[in-house]
């Protein structure tokens, strides 16, 4: 939810302003700012402090100002343009809006209503699954942007259950991992197993011959999916498959 | 056991890395092989699978809220859970 945003916005100023104005005001806004929520929005209306990344002027015609900004979770455009048009001393609101980036989804991943519908058409009426597939992305794409820990097939069904990553169970995982860092436990096939906190370096993970590497927060596989390879405590059998 | 079924399921979170921008080598602990019998790698589920356990990334029309564009979504596919964080979210 909190990853970073990327807009293109088309901005229209209420008065003639120099071209070369109109780019000083926009790069003066890269960095800190301050912005206080608009009226209509869902959350409590306090100054807040959001971070712009990045500004580019694409394209300046008359009051027109078409821009590409990359900002903090959170901020709001509308208010950008608003704020920019004070300082420029014109006025200016935002005419047109669109996200091209959240996070590492970006529009070019982007699938049109009318694709989904066709492609589901095709695979119910037709049988092709062929493009239906191509506009499904496996929902491990959610994690793309974690450090990784890929676990041995004797690891899975224990996580599945609840049980803490100990040491044994890995097979590898990325460097530069440090205690407490959020990590994706994956299998060696690739599906997500669960999302945990890293309870050693990725270093310590490699070298240690114990101990546990991984606190998992929300698991994601389903009991079974992998066989079951740990003991119940108190005499339950460990059913080896 | 198998070691090719490996092969592609590092070459699936190689991609995944690359989609998430994230550049780390990896540590070996040890090199293992894995049970096709279990699991499947996630760009080979069968379809029904892949739709329950895939995410769609829409280019959202202006107009119809993301709310409704969800609703449309489950309909079209005639699931029950279904989501979305904002427009197109990460949800960890």
């Amino acid at each position: 939810m909190h990853s970073v945003k990327e807009y293109v916005a088309l901005m229209e100023l209420h008065r003639d302003v120099d071209a070369e104005r109109v780019v000083e005001v926009l790069k003066k806004f890269v960095g800190k700012i301050y912005q206080r929520p608009p009226l209509r929005s869902s959350v409590k209306r306090a100054l807040r402090i959001r971070e712009i990344y990045e500004i580019e002027v694409l394209e300046i015609e008359g009051r027109h100002v078409l821009f590409r900004v990359k900002c903090q979770s959170g901020t709001y455009i509308r208010k950008l343009c608003h704020d920019v048009g004070l300082i420029l001393g014109v006025e200016a609101h935002m005419r047109e809006l669109r996200r091209i980036a959240t996070a590492h989804f970006r529009e070019e991943h982007a699938v049109r209503l009318q694709e989904v519908s066709e492609a589901l058409y095709i695979w119910k009426e037709l049988g092709d699954e062929s493009f239906l597939r191509k506009v499904l992305m496996p929902a491990e794409a959610i994690v793309a942007h974690l450090p990784k820990v890929v676990v041995k097939d004797g690891a899975v069904d224990a996580i599945a259950h609840g049980a803490q990553l100990a040491v044994p169970g890995i097979s590898r995982v990325h460097e530069g991992v440090s205690k407490g860092d959020l990590v994706a436990i994956m299998t060696l096939k690739g599906e997500l197993v669960a999302l945990g906190r890293a309870q050693m370096s990725s270093e310590e993970m490699v070298s240690m011959e114990k101990g546990i590497a991984v606190t998992p927060t929300r698991v994601f596989i389903e009991p079974g999916k992998y066989p079951r390879m740990w003991k119940k405590r108190g005499g339950g059998e460990g059913r080896k498959s | 056991m198998s070691s090719d079924v490996v092969k592609r399921g590092l070459a699936f979170i190689e991609w995944l890395d690359r989609l998430g921008n994230v550049n780390r080598r990896w540590l070996v602990k040890s090199e293992d092989a894995t049970d096709p019998r279990y699991g499947c790698i996630p760009t080979e589920r069968p379809i029904e699978e892949a739709v329950r356990k895939g995410l769609l990334v829409i280019d959202k029309p202006p107009g119809p809220t993301s709310h409704e564009v969800v609703a449309w979504i489950k309909r079209m596919f005639n699931v029950e859970r279904a989501g979305h964080g904002g427009t197109l979210e990460p949800n960890p």
